[in-house]
Protein backbone atom coordinates (compact mmCIF):
# COMPACT_ATOMS: atom_id res chain seq x y z
CA UNK A 1 0.00 0.00 0.00
CA UNK A 2 0.97 3.71 -0.64
CA UNK A 3 1.90 5.93 2.35
CA UNK A 4 -0.87 8.28 2.40
CA UNK A 5 -0.47 9.20 6.41
CA UNK A 6 0.98 13.00 7.34
CA UNK A 7 4.32 12.86 9.29
CA UNK A 8 2.44 14.25 12.17
CA UNK A 9 -0.90 11.75 11.46
CA UNK A 10 1.78 8.82 12.14
CA UNK A 11 3.61 10.06 15.33
CA UNK A 12 0.74 11.37 16.54
CA UNK A 13 -1.80 7.95 16.77
CA UNK A 14 1.70 5.43 17.08
CA UNK A 15 2.70 7.41 20.13
CA UNK A 16 -1.13 7.62 20.98
CA UNK A 17 -0.82 3.48 20.96
CA UNK A 18 1.99 3.02 23.27
CA UNK A 19 0.21 4.67 26.40
CA UNK A 20 -1.82 2.08 28.08
CA UNK A 21 -5.05 2.64 30.25
CA UNK A 22 -4.41 3.74 33.95
CA UNK A 23 -1.06 5.41 33.07
CA UNK A 24 -0.37 8.59 34.68
CA UNK A 25 0.88 10.79 31.84
CA UNK A 26 3.13 14.36 31.79
CA UNK A 27 1.62 15.57 28.89
CA UNK A 28 3.59 18.33 26.51
CA UNK A 29 1.94 20.79 24.50
CA UNK A 30 1.55 20.36 20.20
CA UNK A 31 1.53 16.70 19.22
CA UNK A 32 2.02 14.89 22.73
CA UNK A 33 -1.15 16.47 23.59
CA UNK A 34 -2.85 15.08 20.79
CA UNK A 35 -1.60 11.87 21.26
CA UNK A 36 -2.79 11.65 24.84
CA UNK A 37 -6.05 13.08 24.30
CA UNK A 38 -6.38 10.98 21.09
CA UNK A 39 -5.60 7.77 23.74
CA UNK A 40 -7.87 8.98 26.05
CA UNK A 41 -10.79 8.98 23.76
CA UNK A 42 -9.96 5.42 22.56
CA UNK A 43 -8.56 2.99 24.07
CA UNK A 44 -7.23 4.71 27.29
CA UNK A 45 -10.52 6.03 28.79
CA UNK A 46 -8.43 5.94 32.65
CA UNK A 47 -5.65 7.86 31.25
CA UNK A 48 -4.62 10.82 33.75
CA UNK A 49 -3.22 13.75 32.53
CA UNK A 50 -0.41 15.83 34.21
CA UNK A 51 0.92 19.13 32.76
CA UNK A 52 3.84 20.48 34.42
CA UNK A 53 2.24 23.97 35.23
CA UNK A 54 1.06 21.58 38.09
CA UNK A 55 -2.51 20.18 36.86
CA UNK A 56 -3.33 17.02 36.86
CA UNK A 57 -6.47 15.41 35.79
CA UNK A 58 -6.93 17.49 33.00
CA UNK A 59 -10.16 17.65 31.13
CA UNK A 60 -9.17 20.23 28.53
CA UNK A 61 -12.47 21.23 26.53
CA UNK A 62 -10.44 22.84 24.12
CA UNK A 63 -6.63 22.21 22.60
CA UNK A 64 -4.20 23.98 25.01
CA UNK A 65 -1.91 26.20 22.74
CA UNK A 66 0.71 26.58 25.85
CA UNK A 67 1.58 24.13 28.76
CA UNK A 68 -0.63 26.49 31.06
CA UNK A 69 -4.38 27.04 29.28
CA UNK A 70 -6.82 27.85 31.59
CA UNK A 71 -8.95 25.29 30.22
CA UNK A 72 -6.73 22.38 31.84
CA UNK A 73 -7.01 24.37 35.07
CA UNK A 74 -10.87 24.30 34.48
CA UNK A 75 -12.75 20.79 36.15
CA UNK A 76 -8.80 19.26 36.43
CA UNK A 77 -8.64 16.81 39.53
CA UNK A 78 -5.91 18.85 41.22
CA UNK A 79 -3.53 21.51 40.95
CA UNK A 80 -0.31 22.00 42.65
CA UNK A 81 2.76 24.80 42.63
CA UNK A 82 5.42 23.67 40.38
CA UNK A 83 7.55 23.01 43.27
CA UNK A 84 5.08 19.84 44.20
CA UNK A 85 4.61 18.84 40.70
CA UNK A 86 7.96 18.02 40.48
CA UNK A 87 8.85 16.67 43.54
CA UNK A 88 5.99 14.62 44.73
CA UNK A 89 4.81 13.57 41.12
CA UNK A 90 7.62 13.31 39.26
CA UNK A 91 10.88 13.00 41.58
CA UNK A 92 8.41 10.68 43.78
CA UNK A 93 7.72 8.44 41.02
CA UNK A 94 4.34 9.02 40.73
CA UNK A 95 4.74 9.44 36.48
CA UNK A 96 4.21 6.29 34.27
CA UNK A 97 4.85 8.09 31.16
CA UNK A 98 6.36 11.55 29.45
CA UNK A 99 6.57 12.72 26.22
CA UNK A 100 10.05 14.43 24.55
CA UNK A 101 11.36 15.55 22.27
CA UNK A 102 14.23 18.14 21.20
CA UNK A 103 16.75 19.44 18.26
CA UNK A 104 19.13 16.36 18.24
CA UNK A 105 18.65 12.95 19.74
CA UNK A 106 21.45 10.58 19.86
CA UNK A 107 22.36 7.02 18.95
CA UNK A 108 21.45 6.04 23.01
CA UNK A 109 18.92 8.17 23.27
CA UNK A 110 20.02 11.09 24.92
CA UNK A 111 18.68 14.82 24.08
CA UNK A 112 19.50 17.85 22.85
CA UNK A 113 17.29 20.98 23.60
CA UNK A 114 19.78 23.50 24.82
CA UNK A 115 22.28 24.49 21.92
CA UNK A 116 23.53 23.96 18.75
CA UNK A 117 27.49 23.52 18.72
CA UNK A 118 29.88 23.17 21.05
CA UNK A 119 30.12 26.54 23.31
CA UNK A 120 27.37 27.21 25.82
CA UNK A 121 28.81 30.63 26.18
CA UNK A 122 28.83 31.39 22.61
CA UNK A 123 26.14 29.31 21.38
CA UNK A 124 25.57 29.30 17.04
CA UNK A 125 22.01 28.47 17.79
CA UNK A 126 20.05 28.89 21.74
CA UNK A 127 17.23 26.70 21.99
CA UNK A 128 14.92 27.06 24.59
CA UNK A 129 16.71 25.10 27.13
CA UNK A 130 14.95 22.22 29.24
CA UNK A 131 12.00 23.48 30.85
CA UNK A 132 10.80 20.02 32.39
CA UNK A 133 12.23 17.71 29.79
CA UNK A 134 15.58 16.49 32.15
CA UNK A 135 13.54 15.49 34.66
CA UNK A 136 10.99 13.57 32.63
CA UNK A 137 13.89 12.08 31.44
CA UNK A 138 14.85 10.74 34.33
CA UNK A 139 12.08 10.26 36.54
CA UNK A 140 9.20 9.45 34.52
CA UNK A 141 8.95 5.56 34.07
CA UNK A 142 8.41 4.69 30.61
CA UNK A 143 9.63 7.97 27.98
CA UNK A 144 8.30 8.27 24.51
CA UNK A 145 10.09 11.06 22.10
CA UNK A 146 8.64 11.64 18.94
CA UNK A 147 10.51 13.81 16.37
CA UNK A 148 10.53 13.85 12.33
CA UNK A 149 13.16 11.63 10.74
CA UNK A 150 16.13 13.83 9.89
CA UNK A 151 19.76 13.21 9.74
CA UNK A 152 20.53 16.60 11.60
CA UNK A 153 18.15 15.28 14.12
CA UNK A 154 19.98 12.29 14.44
CA UNK A 155 23.83 12.93 15.24
CA UNK A 156 25.69 10.09 16.58
CA UNK A 157 26.27 12.63 20.00
CA UNK A 158 24.34 15.13 21.01
CA UNK A 159 25.98 18.43 21.26
CA UNK A 160 24.28 19.30 24.23
CA UNK A 161 23.01 16.18 26.86
CA UNK A 162 20.03 18.07 27.89
CA UNK A 163 18.39 15.04 29.00
CA UNK A 164 19.38 11.87 29.43
CA UNK A 165 19.17 8.74 27.55
CA UNK A 166 21.30 5.23 28.11
CA UNK A 167 24.22 8.00 28.22
CA UNK A 168 26.76 5.70 26.16
CA UNK A 169 25.32 2.68 26.84
CA UNK A 170 22.41 1.40 29.46
CA UNK A 171 24.39 -0.27 31.89
CA UNK A 172 25.92 3.32 32.33
CA UNK A 173 22.13 4.70 32.88
CA UNK A 174 21.50 1.61 35.50
CA UNK A 175 25.06 2.62 37.49
CA UNK A 176 23.68 6.34 37.54
CA UNK A 177 20.61 5.54 39.86
CA UNK A 178 17.90 7.71 37.94
CA UNK A 179 14.66 5.88 38.76
CA UNK A 180 12.72 6.30 35.02
CA UNK A 181 13.27 3.77 33.05
CA UNK A 182 14.54 6.01 29.92
CA UNK A 183 13.41 5.92 26.32
CA UNK A 184 11.38 3.12 25.29
CA UNK A 185 10.82 4.30 21.21
CA UNK A 186 11.38 6.78 19.48
CA UNK A 187 8.08 7.31 17.07
CA UNK A 188 9.45 9.18 13.55
CA UNK A 189 7.65 9.74 10.28
CA UNK A 190 9.17 6.79 9.21
CA UNK A 191 9.07 4.51 11.88
CA UNK A 192 10.02 3.06 15.38
CA UNK A 193 13.18 2.89 16.69
CA UNK A 194 13.85 0.90 20.13
CA UNK A 195 16.62 0.62 22.51
CA UNK A 196 18.28 -2.42 21.86
CA UNK A 197 19.97 -4.78 24.73
CA UNK A 198 22.88 -2.23 25.02
CA UNK A 199 19.98 0.60 24.80
CA UNK A 200 21.32 1.67 21.20
CA UNK A 201 18.30 3.01 19.07
CA UNK A 202 17.61 0.35 16.35
CA UNK A 203 14.54 0.37 14.13
CA UNK A 204 12.36 -2.18 14.70
CA UNK A 205 9.27 -0.84 12.65
CA UNK A 206 8.45 0.83 9.36
CA UNK A 207 5.56 2.68 8.44
CA UNK A 208 3.18 1.57 5.91
CA UNK A 209 5.13 2.74 2.28
CA UNK A 210 8.35 3.52 4.20
CA UNK A 211 11.50 1.52 3.87
CA UNK A 212 14.35 0.80 6.24
CA UNK A 213 16.68 2.97 3.31
CA UNK A 214 15.07 5.56 4.38
CA UNK A 215 16.17 5.57 7.88
CA UNK A 216 19.21 4.55 7.38
CA UNK A 217 19.88 7.52 5.15
CA UNK A 218 18.45 9.80 7.69
CA UNK A 219 19.94 8.79 10.20
CA UNK A 220 23.92 10.08 11.62
CA UNK A 221 25.27 6.72 12.43
CA UNK A 222 25.03 3.45 11.05
CA UNK A 223 21.65 2.88 12.18
CA UNK A 224 21.01 -0.97 13.55
CA UNK A 225 18.04 -2.69 11.58
CA UNK A 226 15.84 -5.34 14.06
CA UNK A 227 16.22 -8.42 12.42
CA UNK A 228 12.58 -8.35 12.16
CA UNK A 229 11.21 -5.75 11.06
CA UNK A 230 7.76 -4.76 12.01
CA UNK A 231 5.08 -2.98 10.30
CA UNK A 232 2.85 -0.63 11.88
CA UNK A 233 -0.82 -0.40 11.60
CA UNK A 234 -2.17 2.54 9.63
CA UNK A 235 -3.94 5.41 11.34
CA UNK A 236 -7.79 4.09 11.07
CA UNK A 237 -10.42 6.48 10.25
CA UNK A 238 -11.66 6.80 13.85
CA UNK A 239 -8.37 8.06 15.16
CA UNK A 240 -8.10 10.35 12.11
CA UNK A 241 -11.97 11.51 12.68
CA UNK A 242 -10.90 12.43 16.06
CA UNK A 243 -7.83 14.42 15.59
CA UNK A 244 -9.00 16.41 13.08
CA UNK A 245 -12.72 16.64 14.51
CA UNK A 246 -12.45 16.89 18.01
CA UNK A 247 -8.87 17.55 18.82
CA UNK A 248 -7.38 20.15 16.87
CA UNK A 249 -11.07 21.24 14.76
CA UNK A 250 -8.72 24.60 14.07
CA UNK A 251 -5.93 23.07 12.14
CA UNK A 252 -3.49 24.59 14.97
CA UNK A 253 -1.00 21.86 14.91
CA UNK A 254 -3.14 19.27 12.50
CA UNK A 255 -2.49 20.26 8.54
CA UNK A 256 -5.56 20.03 6.47
CA UNK A 257 -5.09 17.79 3.58
CA UNK B 1 -2.80 49.62 57.44
CA UNK B 2 -3.74 49.96 53.76
CA UNK B 3 -0.70 49.70 51.42
CA UNK B 4 -2.88 50.18 48.31
CA UNK B 5 -0.94 52.41 46.16
CA UNK B 6 -0.72 53.08 42.15
CA UNK B 7 1.38 50.67 40.18
CA UNK B 8 3.66 53.42 39.00
CA UNK B 9 4.19 54.68 42.30
CA UNK B 10 5.16 51.18 43.21
CA UNK B 11 7.27 50.53 40.92
CA UNK B 12 9.54 53.74 41.04
CA UNK B 13 9.32 52.95 45.24
CA UNK B 14 10.30 49.17 45.37
CA UNK B 15 12.33 48.74 41.60
CA UNK B 16 15.84 50.10 41.81
CA UNK B 17 18.46 50.16 38.46
CA UNK B 18 20.36 46.68 39.08
CA UNK B 19 17.92 45.21 41.38
CA UNK B 20 17.02 41.22 40.62
CA UNK B 21 13.65 40.71 40.07
CA UNK B 22 11.76 37.79 39.85
CA UNK B 23 8.00 38.35 38.13
CA UNK B 24 5.89 35.11 38.72
CA UNK B 25 3.57 33.19 37.02
CA UNK B 26 3.80 29.92 34.98
CA UNK B 27 1.90 31.44 31.95
CA UNK B 28 -1.29 32.20 33.74
CA UNK B 29 -1.36 35.36 36.08
CA UNK B 30 2.05 36.77 34.76
CA UNK B 31 2.28 40.56 35.68
CA UNK B 32 2.46 42.33 32.46
CA UNK B 33 1.09 45.51 33.77
CA UNK B 34 3.89 45.97 36.15
CA UNK B 35 6.61 45.00 33.41
CA UNK B 36 5.31 47.74 31.12
CA UNK B 37 5.44 49.85 34.16
CA UNK B 38 9.37 49.24 34.88
CA UNK B 39 9.96 49.79 30.94
CA UNK B 40 8.32 53.33 31.22
CA UNK B 41 10.01 54.14 33.99
CA UNK B 42 13.32 53.32 32.26
CA UNK B 43 14.47 51.19 34.89
CA UNK B 44 18.07 49.42 34.01
CA UNK B 45 20.74 46.96 34.76
CA UNK B 46 17.95 44.93 36.46
CA UNK B 47 18.32 40.99 37.27
CA UNK B 48 15.48 39.07 35.37
CA UNK B 49 14.60 35.56 36.90
CA UNK B 50 11.62 33.97 35.42
CA UNK B 51 10.90 29.72 35.05
CA UNK B 52 9.74 31.04 31.27
CA UNK B 53 10.89 34.84 30.50
CA UNK B 54 8.00 34.78 28.41
CA UNK B 55 7.26 38.20 26.21
CA UNK B 56 7.33 40.07 29.77
CA UNK B 57 10.96 39.56 29.82
CA UNK B 58 11.29 39.43 26.54
CA UNK B 59 9.54 43.03 26.32
CA UNK B 60 11.72 44.21 28.95
CA UNK B 61 14.50 42.98 27.50
CA UNK B 62 13.55 44.39 24.33
CA UNK B 63 13.67 47.61 26.13
CA UNK B 64 16.90 47.96 27.50
CA UNK B 65 15.72 47.25 31.12
CA UNK B 66 17.59 43.90 31.63
CA UNK B 67 21.67 43.81 32.27
CA UNK B 68 20.62 39.29 32.72
CA UNK B 69 18.31 36.59 32.89
CA UNK B 70 18.02 33.60 34.67
CA UNK B 71 15.66 30.92 33.25
CA UNK B 72 14.72 27.21 32.90
CA UNK B 73 12.81 27.32 29.48
CA UNK B 74 13.01 30.07 27.01
CA UNK B 75 10.32 29.84 24.31
CA UNK B 76 7.11 31.50 23.39
CA UNK B 77 4.95 28.69 25.02
CA UNK B 78 3.38 27.00 22.30
CA UNK B 79 4.03 29.22 19.77
CA UNK B 80 8.25 28.57 19.41
CA UNK B 81 11.11 30.67 19.93
CA UNK B 82 11.80 33.56 22.07
CA UNK B 83 13.27 35.80 19.71
CA UNK B 84 14.66 38.74 22.02
CA UNK B 85 15.74 37.16 24.91
CA UNK B 86 17.32 34.32 22.26
CA UNK B 87 18.57 36.91 20.07
CA UNK B 88 20.77 38.85 23.16
CA UNK B 89 21.93 35.45 24.42
CA UNK B 90 23.26 34.23 21.01
CA UNK B 91 24.78 37.97 20.17
CA UNK B 92 26.25 37.98 23.61
CA UNK B 93 24.31 40.99 24.66
CA UNK B 94 23.20 39.56 28.04
CA UNK B 95 24.25 37.79 30.52
CA UNK B 96 22.52 34.63 31.56
CA UNK B 97 22.08 31.72 34.04
CA UNK B 98 19.93 28.69 33.49
CA UNK B 99 18.73 25.45 35.27
CA UNK B 100 16.02 23.11 34.53
CA UNK B 101 12.14 24.19 36.08
CA UNK B 102 12.76 21.88 38.93
CA UNK B 103 16.11 23.62 39.55
CA UNK B 104 14.60 27.22 38.66
CA UNK B 105 11.61 26.11 41.16
CA UNK B 106 14.09 24.86 44.32
CA UNK B 107 16.29 27.79 44.43
CA UNK B 108 12.84 29.92 45.32
CA UNK B 109 12.01 27.16 47.47
CA UNK B 110 15.52 27.10 49.32
CA UNK B 111 14.78 31.02 49.24
CA UNK B 112 11.25 31.08 50.80
CA UNK B 113 12.53 28.74 53.18
CA UNK B 114 15.29 30.65 54.28
CA UNK B 115 17.41 27.79 53.70
CA UNK B 116 21.13 28.35 51.68
CA UNK B 117 20.47 25.66 48.85
CA UNK B 118 17.95 23.06 48.09
CA UNK B 119 18.52 19.41 46.73
CA UNK B 120 17.17 16.98 44.31
CA UNK B 121 17.85 13.92 43.01
CA UNK B 122 20.05 13.80 40.03
CA UNK B 123 19.06 13.20 36.32
CA UNK B 124 21.79 11.66 35.07
CA UNK B 125 22.12 14.43 32.32
CA UNK B 126 25.26 16.62 33.51
CA UNK B 127 25.95 18.93 30.32
CA UNK B 128 24.19 21.93 32.40
CA UNK B 129 25.92 20.62 35.72
CA UNK B 130 29.14 21.78 33.81
CA UNK B 131 27.75 24.67 32.01
CA UNK B 132 26.81 26.33 35.22
CA UNK B 133 28.95 26.16 37.96
CA UNK B 134 26.39 27.33 40.53
CA UNK B 135 25.08 24.09 40.23
CA UNK B 136 26.37 21.78 42.86
CA UNK B 137 26.74 18.16 44.00
CA UNK B 138 26.17 17.44 47.93
CA UNK B 139 26.39 14.48 49.68
CA UNK B 140 23.06 13.05 51.46
CA UNK B 141 24.57 12.11 54.79
CA UNK B 142 22.18 9.59 55.37
CA UNK B 143 23.03 7.13 52.32
CA UNK B 144 26.19 8.40 51.23
CA UNK B 145 24.77 9.23 47.50
CA UNK B 146 25.29 12.21 45.77
CA UNK B 147 22.56 14.59 45.27
CA UNK B 148 21.88 18.30 43.40
CA UNK B 149 22.20 21.48 45.20
CA UNK B 150 21.13 24.69 43.51
CA UNK B 151 21.79 27.73 45.46
CA UNK B 152 19.04 29.96 47.11
CA UNK B 153 17.58 32.57 45.21
CA UNK B 154 16.19 35.59 46.87
CA UNK B 155 15.37 37.86 44.52
CA UNK B 156 15.31 42.15 45.48
CA UNK B 157 11.59 42.49 44.39
CA UNK B 158 8.92 39.89 43.39
CA UNK B 159 5.94 40.71 41.25
CA UNK B 160 2.44 38.65 42.29
CA UNK B 161 -0.37 39.17 40.18
CA UNK B 162 -3.37 37.83 42.14
CA UNK B 163 -7.02 37.64 41.71
CA UNK B 164 -7.77 39.36 45.02
CA UNK B 165 -6.45 40.99 47.91
CA UNK B 166 -7.33 43.03 50.80
CA UNK B 167 -6.14 46.37 51.44
CA UNK B 168 -2.74 44.57 53.47
CA UNK B 169 -1.97 42.51 50.52
CA UNK B 170 -3.67 39.11 52.03
CA UNK B 171 -4.22 37.33 48.24
CA UNK B 172 -6.57 34.67 47.12
CA UNK B 173 -5.38 33.17 43.68
CA UNK B 174 -6.77 30.13 42.20
CA UNK B 175 -5.90 28.04 38.75
CA UNK B 176 -2.29 27.74 37.97
CA UNK B 177 -0.47 28.54 40.99
CA UNK B 178 3.19 27.97 39.81
CA UNK B 179 5.45 29.65 42.11
CA UNK B 180 4.11 33.00 43.22
CA UNK B 181 4.14 31.41 46.67
CA UNK B 182 7.38 30.88 46.64
CA UNK B 183 8.28 33.79 44.97
CA UNK B 184 6.39 36.04 47.18
CA UNK B 185 8.17 34.23 50.62
CA UNK B 186 12.02 34.24 48.76
CA UNK B 187 11.92 38.01 48.22
CA UNK B 188 12.79 40.91 49.95
CA UNK B 189 10.11 43.11 48.86
CA UNK B 190 6.67 42.44 47.49
CA UNK B 191 4.76 44.18 45.02
CA UNK B 192 1.28 42.79 44.74
CA UNK B 193 -0.91 43.54 42.19
CA UNK B 194 -4.72 42.18 41.90
CA UNK B 195 -7.98 42.19 39.74
CA UNK B 196 -9.94 43.07 42.66
CA UNK B 197 -9.45 44.51 45.88
CA UNK B 198 -11.96 42.66 49.03
CA UNK B 199 -12.94 43.10 52.07
CA UNK B 200 -10.34 41.23 54.76
CA UNK B 201 -13.60 39.56 55.19
CA UNK B 202 -14.09 38.13 51.90
CA UNK B 203 -10.32 36.78 52.28
CA UNK B 204 -10.99 35.30 55.92
CA UNK B 205 -14.30 33.49 54.28
CA UNK B 206 -11.92 31.34 52.36
CA UNK B 207 -8.78 31.16 54.39
CA UNK B 208 -7.12 27.77 52.23
CA UNK B 209 -6.84 29.92 49.39
CA UNK B 210 -4.96 32.70 50.60
CA UNK B 211 -1.16 32.02 49.11
CA UNK B 212 0.54 35.20 50.25
CA UNK B 213 -0.21 36.68 53.64
CA UNK B 214 -0.40 40.35 54.00
CA UNK B 215 2.65 40.60 56.16
CA UNK B 216 5.00 39.85 53.24
CA UNK B 217 3.76 42.12 51.08
CA UNK B 218 4.81 45.72 50.31
CA UNK B 219 3.00 47.33 48.14
CA UNK B 220 -0.83 46.57 46.51
CA UNK B 221 -1.94 47.75 43.07
CA UNK B 222 -5.08 47.93 41.89
CA UNK B 223 -4.95 46.85 38.17
CA UNK B 224 -7.55 44.70 36.48
CA UNK B 225 -6.68 42.94 33.38
CA UNK B 226 -3.44 43.30 34.48
CA UNK B 227 -2.23 39.62 32.86
CA UNK B 228 -2.75 40.43 29.15
CA UNK B 229 -1.91 38.37 27.02
CA UNK B 230 -1.37 36.21 29.95
CA UNK B 231 -4.81 35.21 31.92
CA UNK B 232 -6.30 35.77 34.92
CA UNK B 233 -8.29 32.00 35.48
CA UNK B 234 -11.93 33.29 35.69
CA UNK B 235 -11.44 36.88 34.84
CA UNK B 236 -10.34 36.75 31.31
CA UNK B 237 -8.38 34.49 28.95
CA UNK B 238 -5.27 34.12 27.64
CA UNK B 239 -4.60 36.04 24.14
CA UNK B 240 -2.85 33.34 22.22
CA UNK B 241 -3.49 35.07 18.66
CA UNK B 242 -0.96 37.71 20.60
CA UNK B 243 1.48 35.18 21.34
CA UNK B 244 1.49 34.31 17.85
CA UNK B 245 1.71 37.74 16.24
CA UNK B 246 4.65 38.50 18.81
CA UNK B 247 6.41 36.24 16.74
CA UNK B 248 6.17 38.30 13.98
CA UNK B 249 6.73 41.77 16.14
CA UNK B 250 9.96 39.82 17.52
CA UNK B 251 11.62 39.75 14.63
CA UNK B 252 13.27 42.69 13.99
CA UNK B 253 14.32 45.68 16.17
CA UNK B 254 12.53 48.28 14.31
CA UNK B 255 9.05 46.41 14.90
CA UNK B 256 9.42 45.86 18.45
CA UNK B 257 10.68 49.09 18.67
CA UNK B 258 7.52 50.56 16.90
CA UNK B 259 5.14 47.88 19.66
CA UNK B 260 6.69 49.15 22.55
CA UNK B 261 6.02 52.92 21.15
CA UNK B 262 3.00 52.46 20.11
CA UNK B 263 1.90 50.20 23.08
CA UNK B 264 3.93 50.79 25.96
CA UNK B 265 5.59 54.62 25.83
CA UNK B 266 2.39 55.34 23.82
CA UNK B 267 0.40 54.62 26.65
CA UNK B 268 0.07 56.03 30.31
CA UNK B 269 -0.83 53.44 32.23
CA UNK B 270 -2.54 50.22 31.97
CA UNK B 271 -6.08 51.35 32.15
CA UNK B 272 -5.23 52.99 28.48
CA UNK B 273 -3.55 49.66 27.27
CA UNK B 274 -6.31 47.66 28.24
CA UNK B 275 -9.13 49.87 26.83
CA UNK B 276 -6.42 50.93 23.58
CA UNK B 277 -6.98 47.10 22.66
CA UNK B 278 -10.99 47.78 22.01
CA UNK B 279 -14.06 45.85 22.31
CA UNK B 280 -13.69 43.42 19.90
CA UNK B 281 -10.18 41.53 22.04
CA UNK B 282 -12.47 42.71 25.17
CA UNK B 283 -15.41 40.61 24.11
CA UNK B 284 -12.51 37.90 23.02
CA UNK B 285 -10.89 37.48 26.04
CA UNK B 286 -14.30 37.20 27.65
CA UNK B 287 -15.13 33.95 30.28
CA UNK B 288 -18.30 31.74 30.85
CA UNK B 289 -18.81 31.62 34.55
CA UNK B 290 -17.87 27.95 36.26
CA UNK B 291 -18.26 28.22 39.95
CA UNK B 292 -17.14 25.80 42.54
CA UNK B 293 -19.34 24.72 44.76
CA UNK B 294 -19.16 25.89 48.28
CA UNK B 295 -17.69 24.41 51.38
CA UNK B 296 -18.50 24.87 54.94
CA UNK B 297 -15.68 25.85 57.35
CA UNK B 298 -18.47 25.75 60.00
CA UNK B 299 -19.13 28.08 62.65
CA UNK B 300 -17.39 27.52 66.23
Amino acid sequence: MTATFSSAELMIVNSARMLRDGDVVFVGVGQPNLACNLAKRTHAPNLTMIYEAGVIGAEPARLPLSIGDPTLASGALSICSMYDIFANYLQRGNVDVGFLGGAQIDRFGNINATIIGNDYENPKVRLPGSGGAELIAAWANRCYIMTPHQKRRFPEKVDFMTSAGFLHGRAEREASGVRGGGPLAIVTDIGILNPDENGELTLTALHPGRNAEEAIENTGWELKIASKLKSTTPPNNEELRILYEELDPDGLYLKRK
Amino acid sequence: MSKLISLSNAISKYVQDGDSLYAAGFTHLIPFAAGHEIIRQNKRDLILARATPDLIYDQMVAAGCAKKVIFSYMGNPGVGSLRIVRGALERGEIEWEEYSHFGMISRLQAGAAGLPFMHMMPTAATSLEEANPRIKRVIDPYSGKELIAVPALNPDVAIIHVQRADLNGNAHLWGIIGEQKEAAFAAKKVILTAEEIVDEEIIRSDPNRTLIPGFIVDAVCHVPHACHPSYAQGYYDRDNTFYMAWDKVSKTQESVQAWLDEWVYGTKNHEEYWQKLGAKTHKKLEVEEMLSAPINYGKY
